[in-house]
């Protein structure tokens, strides 16, 4: 609904996601460490300025859960030169809209604005990146704001709550366990000096991507970006971030969770799955193909005929897997059961059809419809050059390199049966899964399922 | 410098994209749509709404539009219901169908290169869909399993009951989705009826763009749908406006609650629509920098986000708002909006509000038009609302002539502080 949103929510597989774009793209890095990728669109007189941090949710201090997020908020407070809460007032008086949000691997912010206001509003990024200001009334009042958010966004929804739990059961070491928007209790805990010492620690231009999209031409890009962001010091504090990893999971794990706020119980399932890795996507590649055989549509997927049609025992499927992250991702299935079908019953179905699709393997055709999707999504993704910016700041924040970002439609065209199936097999193994169950509480006097 | 920048935004609202040149075309057959073109990626994007929607619903046969458009793409012609899928996937074309309460829309894409299949396909699906029996049961159920959730999601207790509050027994009083006990027994000669009712000439609205030509759009248009039916259902009647003022609470067990409000609107056609489009900027704006935002959430955390919105329908004008806040800080919220609803017909606005916020509206309006999606989708609203094509280049000119005595006659005309209603979905404290 609002901005200055928590990146906590699913992330639903999206093939049309834009990656190879025929736009011309260019790179530059400024001498204090500054990325810069400018993509051209000279369709309309707009620009989007967009700066990614690569630091998120999965940086953060032990105890101090939220605080990249909470940080994100408290960016909009001012500096020197910007006073308290005007820094929105100002892009929005010259006719543009800004907003930020935060995931584990990274923390975004953003205007979209007539491409002739690009020097203002570069101006005001580059100066919060090192000047910020923050008063202890400004941290008390924002901390309301985050626990409303979380109580919005996460409270209210059973759905949010068992995800957040599943999500700390998935991972057993890594930080990926906890969510964005922090615990209650220690989000009730954050204080000025643990925003501060984040973000001047993490807020400097080596670690951080600019990407500006739209009516620009690289070379004024490239004059601005000295002019505003060249003059910052870099941090002595950026180090690579070598999170701890997963030990060998072993043991399957199931969370049931039981609110009289759920209508409609189901089935959630997440398997460990590696990530997009630099150089090296072919994997990723498969797994995403893999998620769009199983449960990327309603009427042809592999679970939705297995369950929907040829038998009505579920009244919705789907599978979805997304591999920009640092480290392992999950790989993901939902089936809401048909009302006369109980949990435990519709999970046995669902085991039964991925044995079935191990065994049978992919349906060709349906592959080969997967490829004309993606050609046809790179073309449709030309369309979006916000779409585009995301798509870059968000894989080069997690690492990956502009060839990687501008081949994964490659690698997305490129996978074979035989690579669905070694993923296939690779990735459905309930020993790196989490199995969760919505319920509703059990009446007086009866059992669960 | 703020009457520099004035200039330059509106010399940008005007010429936004040189090439945003709004055709109109008739086709052979009479359909009229307008159309942008641009040919800079090989594909375009149409957008077809029905004016009608799930008000033309028999109060019985609740939720019988909303299930037969559900239900389209589940098989036409000769194709069952996955053979449409894998045929739509293998031409690349995105179709999605959606029900509201005035319209049904199609929106759909299509690559140059295979426009024709695409039209053709969706043409079957438009005048030939076959609603098979297992698809309209499959469909129904999905349709039943949100009706479920929505019982226990606040928002929609919220809204739903603030519908009831206002329309007494206009279509408008209930959902489009139906009830469980409507939608469980639709039978498939409902959902033929509906199709034949909701779908035809007499109402529809067209809008392109993208890589096609005036030409190409005349013939396509022709073929797509001039095979509909020329009449279809008659148009629902204006809805009444019954809504009392005051507060109601529904008891739901969660720590925050949930709160819709609002009172009666105006019409978009009415001379003070563009004061109060304004006015509503002011004071409750998605902007950070909006009076609710500001007192409700950056001063106050009281919430995470609070907004309010116009709201023109085909038959009735609001003004609505919402907010979620800790059962425990929820009266407080609702009295800070209550002291700005009276605020602002007392003291209006400040000159500098008045500017800063036209600047805003002046200098985002070209910003929407950010591909062929969104401006096809923007093009068939501007016919549906009764628009001259030359409204993109005068629209900011009426934002520009808001006065300061404007504001402060429809401030006292619009806003009607003792006829809000607030409905509150949660555990509120204090109320």
């Amino acid at each position: 609904m609002l901005g200055r949103l928590g990146a906590g929510a699913v992330v639903a597989l999206s093939l049309t996601l834009p990656a190879a774009a025929d736009e011309p793209v260019t790179t530059f890095t400024l001498d204090n460490g500054l990325n810069v990728v400018v993509i051209e669109d000279h369709r309309a007189p707009v620009v989007v300025q967009m700066i990614w941090y690569r630091v998120g949710a999965a940086d953060e201090p032990p105890g101090h859960s939220g605080i990249a997020h909470f940080l994100e908020h408290l960016m909009f407070k001012g500096t020197e030169k910007v006073a308290p809460n005007a820094f929105s007032g100002i892009v929005e008086a010259q006719g543009g809209d800004d907003n930020a949000f935060t995931s584990w691997d990274y923390t975004a912010y953003f205007q979209r604005i007539a491409a002739d206001r690009l020097d203002l509003v570069m101006e005001m990024e580059a100066d919060r990146m090192r000047n910020l200001r923050l008063t202890e009334d400004d941290v008390a009042t924002e901390r309301q704001v985050i626990l409303e958010e979380r109580s919005q966004r996460t409270d209210s929804d059973p759905s949010s709550l068992l995800i957040e739990q599943m999500r700390a059961a998935q991972y057993m070491n890594h930080p990926y366990a906890i969510p964005v928007i922090g615990w209650r209790h220690e989000m009730e805990q954050l204080s000025r000096e643990d925003a501060l010492s984040y973000y001047e620690r993490f807020y400097a231009p080596n670690n951080a991507t600019l990407v500006i999209a739209g009516d620009v031409e690289p070379e004024a890009v490239r004059a601005l970006a000295e002019k505003h962001y060249g003059p910052l010091e870099p941090s002595e504090g950026i180090v690579p971030r070598e999170r701890p990893q997963e030990p060998p999971q072993l043991a399957e794990r199931r969370i049931v969770l039981a609110d009289e706020r759920v209508s409609e119980p189901y089935v959630f399932r997440t398997y460990l799955a590696p990530e997009r890795d630099p150089g090296d996507q072919k994997t990723a590649a498969a797994l995403t193909v893999l998620a769009e055989l199983l449960g990327g549509n309603g009427q042809t997927s592999f679970l939705a005929r297995e369950l929907q049609f040829d038998r009505q025992v579920a009244v919705y499927s789907s599978a979805f897997y997304d591999g920009t992250s640092i480290d392992d991702g999950t790989f993901g299935i939902a089936v809401v059961p048909a009302p006369d079908v109980s949990l435990e019953t519709i999970e046995g179905d669902l085991d039964r059809a991925l044995e079935a699709f191990l065994k049978e393997g992919p349906d060709p055709a349906a592959l080969e419809r997967i490829r004309t999707q993606v050609r046809a999504g790179e073309i449709y993704a030309r369309d979006s050059v916000e779409n585009l910016a995301n798509s870059y700041g968000k894989g080069l924040s997690v690492g990956l390199t502009v060839a990687d970002i501008d081949g994964w439609d490659e690698a997305l065209s490129a996978v074979t049966e035989a690579d669905v199936m070694e993923a296939a097999r690779m990735v459905l193994d309930r020993k790196n899964a989490v199995t969760g169950w919505l319920t509703k509480p059990a009446a007086e006097g009866e059992t669960t399922e | 410098m703020i009457r520099a920048v004035f200039v330059a935004l509106f010399l940008l609202a005007v010429p936004a994209r040189a090439e945003i040149e709004i055709k109109e075309v008739t086709s052979p057959g009479g359909i009229t749509a307008w159309l942008v073109e641009d040919h800079n990626i090989p594909f375009a994007a149409l957008e077809i709404q029905f004016k009608g929607g799930t008000s033309l619903d028999a109060p019985a046969k609740r939720g019988a539009v909303n299930l037969m458009t559900a239900t389209l793409e589940e098989g036409a012609g000769e194709m069952d219901s996955r053979a449409f899928a894998e045929a739509r996937e293998a031409l690349a074309a995105d179709i999605s169908f959606d029900s509201g309460s005035d319209s049904v829309g199609v929106s759909v894409k299509f690559l140059t290169e295979n426009r024709d299949q695409v039209v053709d396909l969706l043409r079957e699906a438009l005048i030939n869909p076959r609603f098979d029996q297992d698809a309209v049961d499959r469909v129904r159920e999905q349709v039943l399993s949100n009706l479920r959730s929505n019982e226990k999601d606040p928002g929609a207790i919220a809204s739903e009951r603030f519908d009831q509050l206002a329309f007494g027994d206009h279509p408008y009083a209930t959902t489009g989705d139906g009830t469980i006990e409507t939608v469980t027994a639709l039978t498939r000669d409902d959902i033929l009826a509906a199709h034949k009712g909701a779908l035809a000439r007499d109402r529809i609205y067209v809008a392109a763009s993208g890589d096609i030509t005036a030409e190409e759009l005349g013939v396509l248009l022709d073929r797509l749908l001039g095979n509909l039916p020329a009449t279809g259902a008659p148009l629902p009647q204006d809805a009444p406006w019954l809504l009392p003022a005051g507060v109601t609470v529904v008891d739901f067990p969660t720590p925050q609650s949930t709160v819709f409000f609002g009172q009666k609107g105006i019409p978009r056609d009415d001379p003070d629509f563009f004061p109060a489009f304004v006015l509503n900027e002011v004071l409750g704006g998605g902007r950070f920098t909006a009076r609710l935002m500001s007192e409700v959430r950056e001063k106050r955390g009281l919430t995470y986000g609070i907004g309010t919105y116009l709201v023109n329908m085909d038959h009735a004008d609001m003004l609505l708002g919402q907010f979620a806040a800790s059962n425990d800080k929820v009266a407080e919220a609702i009295q800070v909006v209550r002291e700005e609803w009276g605020r602002i017909v007392t003291e209006g606005v400040t000159p500098e509000e008045l500017e800063t916020t036209k600047t805003y509206l002046t200098g985002s309006y070209p910003l929407r038009f950010d591909g062929n999606g969104p401006i096809a989708s923007i093009l068939v609203g501007m016919q549906m609302d009764g628009m001259p094509r030359d409204y993109v280049t005068t629209r900011n000119a009426k934002v520009e002539a808001v006065t300061m005595e404007d504001i402060k006659r429809v401030a006292a005309r619009l806003f009607k502080p003792d006829d809000l209603q607030f409905v509150v979905v949660g555990q509120p404290e204090g109320l």
